[in-house]
């Protein structure tokens, strides 16, 4: 009845632990018996240094790694390999070079034989709605790190999953212009809700975006140290007094700086 | 000021340089043949040459064949043996980086074959294809496939593997990625192939037409030898080399043009 207040379970994690091996049979365990709930348009943020086993996580979720124990599931379904319904987001943008702005942005609907003027008005949505109205006929090699990013979005909004999953999107980007996309992805998120799980490694723009932030402890194996419920209204002020307070309770509680 | 001067004067040394170094060398060879320091029955001077080429445009003496002959023949041969190098080697190579069934069969054949100097198949051609076109076409092609083999087969292998991952997040095929990403990106050291093969194919010219002929420019250059006229040796020598590097230059521009969009 009042299910617009009780939160839709999206994605569940359940005891999952994942050990790379390395050359000469050298056992790394990666993340160990992580369990987690994501809930439908959440925006959840996984936080934690270099090498704690986020990014891991993430392409556990993503059906890139299978897990050696435990599961994933989404909409109750387990997760046994990749798909349309989850939207990955690189680091390093990972656009075709040899493609437009719009080609990009269709390659999900084109690979999934989506009629071409159908095709191109999904992705002239989103081109537009990530500012980039006026690039579409744009190579890759033409555009700057931020707008490339905004390319890569696109490309995962355009091919309308469920979940969006964001690795460290803008750890390549200056400072400068990393503030203003986190901007632009909270602007867009509200825009067309989606349930977000946004792995970065800084803690400002954690609180930034975050309706609850999963601190990750900052060594391997990756484990969940705690976790963080930011309730306040968007958009956000980086220096706002009830930010600023919130990070430097999680600065207290980890050996990130920043 | 003094930034803008050396903007200016470095580029205008650097493109003096090669027609320097082309105009001193013909000055030297012109004057050590022409002082006799070397006997013009060892070497022809550069004038001499001009002359017979000349001379060679209309009259096919002491070879049979005018310069243009040699040169139709010539060109049709290493067109033919470079074509089908190009339309079997690439497509076998860009499957064998990319089918691990492909890569299986044909790996360890192909390892065997491609340490083999091609103008070692001639014996074996004359006794396959009698000495007509097809024997010279197949050692030319031999000669291409292998280049042709091994760029499109390292292009494909060398596919960043995350963007694999993330056509795989879209949910692409094997097949797909197979033709919407790892072809397109392999298209670079494709490219890399059609300039590498159409080199071995060109200098192997000489090889196949070592096969009993009567016209080409390799066979220019042989019968040069027999009749002792190193004016028709050199001839031939620059007119393989100069020919060579105007396709090369040909393709070089057609690939600047293709791959505007690939190269950052």
């Amino acid at each position: 009845m009042n299910t617009h207040n009780e939160p839709i379970l999206k994605i569940r994690c359940e005891n999952v632990s994942k050990t790379f091996i390395q050359k000469g049979n050298q056992e790394v365990p990666v993340i160990r018996n992580v369990s987690l709930d994501v809930y439908e348009n959440e925006f959840l943020v996984v936080l934690g240094p270099g090498q704690c086993g986020k990014s891991t996580l993430l392409k556990i979720i993503a059906g890139l790694e299978m897990p050696d124990t435990g599961f994933v599931t989404l909409d109750g379904e387990p997760v046994t390999g990749p798909g349309p319904d989850r939207g990955l987001v690189f680091q390093s943008y990972m656009l075709f070079a040899w493609k437009t702005v719009r080609d990009n942005v269709e390659l999900g609907l084109k690979l999934r034989n989506v009629p071409a003027n159908e095709r191109r008005e999904i992705a002239q949505h989103y081109i537009n709605m990530v500012g980039l109205q006026g690039f579409e006929k744009h190579y890759p090699h033409q555009l700057s790190g931020g707008m490339k990013q905004r390319v890569g979005i696109a490309r995962a909004y355009a091919n309308s999953p469920k979940v969006m999953l964001l690795d460290e999107p803008f750890g390549q980007l200056d400072a400068q212009t990393r503030m203003f996309m986190q901007k632009e992805t909270t602007r867009i998120w509200e825009q067309e809700k989606r349930t977000v799980i946004f792995v970065t490694n800084n803690i400002d723009e954690a609180l930034f975006l975050g309706d609850r932030i999963i601190l990750m402890e900052g060594k391997l194996p990756g484990t969940i140290k705690t976790e963080y419920k930011v309730d306040l209204p968007r958009p956000r002020e980086h220096t706002s007094m009830e930010l600023l307070q919130m990070r430097a309770m999680i600065t207290d509680n980890t050996e990130l700086v920043l | 000021m003094a930034y803008k001067e050396v903007e200016v004067k470095q580029p205008l040394m650097l493109t003096i340089l090669p027609y320097v170094s082309i105009i001193a060398f013909f000055a030297l060879w012109e004057l050590v043949v022409q002082t006799g320091f070397i006997p013009d029955t060892l070497l022809a001077a550069p004038s001499t040459v001009v002359k017979t080429f000349i001379v060679k445009l209309h009259d096919i003496n002491p070879d049979g064949a005018t310069m243009g002959t040699h040169a139709w023949t010539s060109i049709q041969e290493a067109f033919l043996g470079y074509a089908l190098s190009l339309l079997i080697g690439i497509p076998l190579g860009l499957c064998m980086g990319w089918f691990k069934v492909v890569e299986g069969l044909c790996r360890p054949i192909f390892e065997l074959i491609r340490p083999i100097p091609p103008i070692a198949w001639i014996p074996l051609t004359v006794f396959w294809f009698g000495i007509g076109l097809t024997g010279k076409v197949f050692i030319i092609w031999i000669a291409g496939i292998v280049p042709c083999v091994i760029n499109s087969w390292v292009g494909v292998r060398m596919t960043n593997p995350t963007l694999i991952q993330m056509a795989r997040t879209y949910g692409a095929s094997d097949w797909q990625i197979f033709t919407q990403l790892c072809i397109p990106s392999a298209l670079p050291m494709v490219f890399g192939a059609l300039q590498l093969a159409l080199t071995y194919c060109w200098t192997n010219l000489v090889g196949a037409e070592l096969l009993a002929a009567d016209s080409g420019l390799g066979y220019l250059i042989t019968m040069g030898g027999r009749v002792a006229r190193p004016d028709i040796v050199v001839l031939g020598m620059i007119c393989v080399g100069v020919s060579g590097a105007i396709i090369g230059f040909v393709i070089d521009q057609v690939e600047k043009k293709l791959l505007a969009g690939i190269r950052r």
